[in-house]
């Protein structure tokens, strides 16, 4: 199964599923970085991460080519595989939150930064933790109520 | 100027909220059931199983859907009197406001007359499922 994660085609769509919670550790320790020193620029590094992730796809982030070439070589072989889109989503999911974190340190209103900051690192803390993901959660709850009713 | 209680308090409800989800996943509860509601061989596409059908709601991606339904579907091989259908969550939507499935995979247990008698939200464990099935009558 492993090999047929190195075909492009399949790369687009299927990825190492221990590929994203390795990225959410990171994204925890930054996340709590940004929260105990109450620092935007900490929060905009992540944020910045968030939005290749939410683009391109988890992947292409710093965090999966670190997993890719220095974490992944170390682990099992077989590699057991998720599709794509939830992780991306919920990568977009966490720049949503980064954004109104931004919006917040930058307006002066240091509680919305706080609040939003938080809310994003408790999700990729559930995710690193738990295997929570927040993305996969909301999704049919979103898809239901921006959908119209026939 | 480091202050470490936001993120005490952050880490702490995340991690009551990371424990009770963790245990209801997979867990069958038979509380959240429509009155009244009942599900039929129309609505499904498929007849219903003589005793007890399986009702598994997925999306197209969704790698706890697959676990789910590989055991699912699995199970019933040897069991002539309960079925599994899988229905495809973002093109029924109505069912899913109707029975207010959040999320997927969610698995709804129905007996022969197509009234719910629990659901599992995440991927059950084969004992939980026989338990539940045992349980239909």
């Amino acid at each position: 199964m492993s090999e047929v994660l190195e075909n492009k085609e399949v790369q687009k769509i299927y990825i190492d599923a221990r590929g994203p919670r390795f990225s959410a550790t990171i994204t925890t320790i930054i996340l709590a970085t940004a929260l105990v020193t109450h620092n935007v620029w900490v929060l905009a590094a992540q944020g910045l991460v968030f939005l290749i992730g939410a683009t391109r796809g988890p992947q292409f982030t710093p965090y999966g080519f670190l997993f890719k070439n220095v974490v992944k070589p170390r682990l099992k072989k077989i590699a057991p595989t998720e599709d794509v889109r939830p992780p991306k989503f919920a990568q977009s999911v966490g720049l949503a939150f980064a954004f109104l974190g931004i919006f917040g340190a930058v307006a002066d209103r240091s509680l919305i930064f706080t609040v939003a900051t938080g809310f994003a690192l408790a999700a990729a803390f559930l995710n690193a933790t738990f295997n929570y993901c927040l993305g996969c959660e909301m999704y049919l709850l979103l898809v239901r109520t921006t959908t119209r009713r026939k | 100027m480091k202050t470490y209680l936001p993120l005490l308090i952050v880490l702490a409800l995340a991690s009551a909220y990371g424990f009770w989800w963790k245990r209801r996943q997979g867990a069958i509860r038979s509380n959240k059931a429509i009155p009244g509601h009942r599900l039929n061989a129309a609505v499904l596409g498929q007849p219903l199983g003589s005793r007890a059908t399986m009702v598994q709601f997925s999306s197209a991606f969704c790698t706890p859907c697959r676990a789910t339904h590989a055991l699912l579907s699995q199970m019933v091989t040897s069991m002539d009197d309960v079925k599994h259908v899988q229905i495809d969550a973002e093109s029924h939507l109505e069912l899913v406001r109707e029975l207010d499935i959040r999320s997927t995979p969610t698995t709804i247990f129905i007996n022969k007359d197509g009234i719910e008698v629990g659901r599992a939200a995440g991927t059950p464990k084969r004992d939980q499922v026989l338990a539940a099935l045992a349980a239909i009558n």
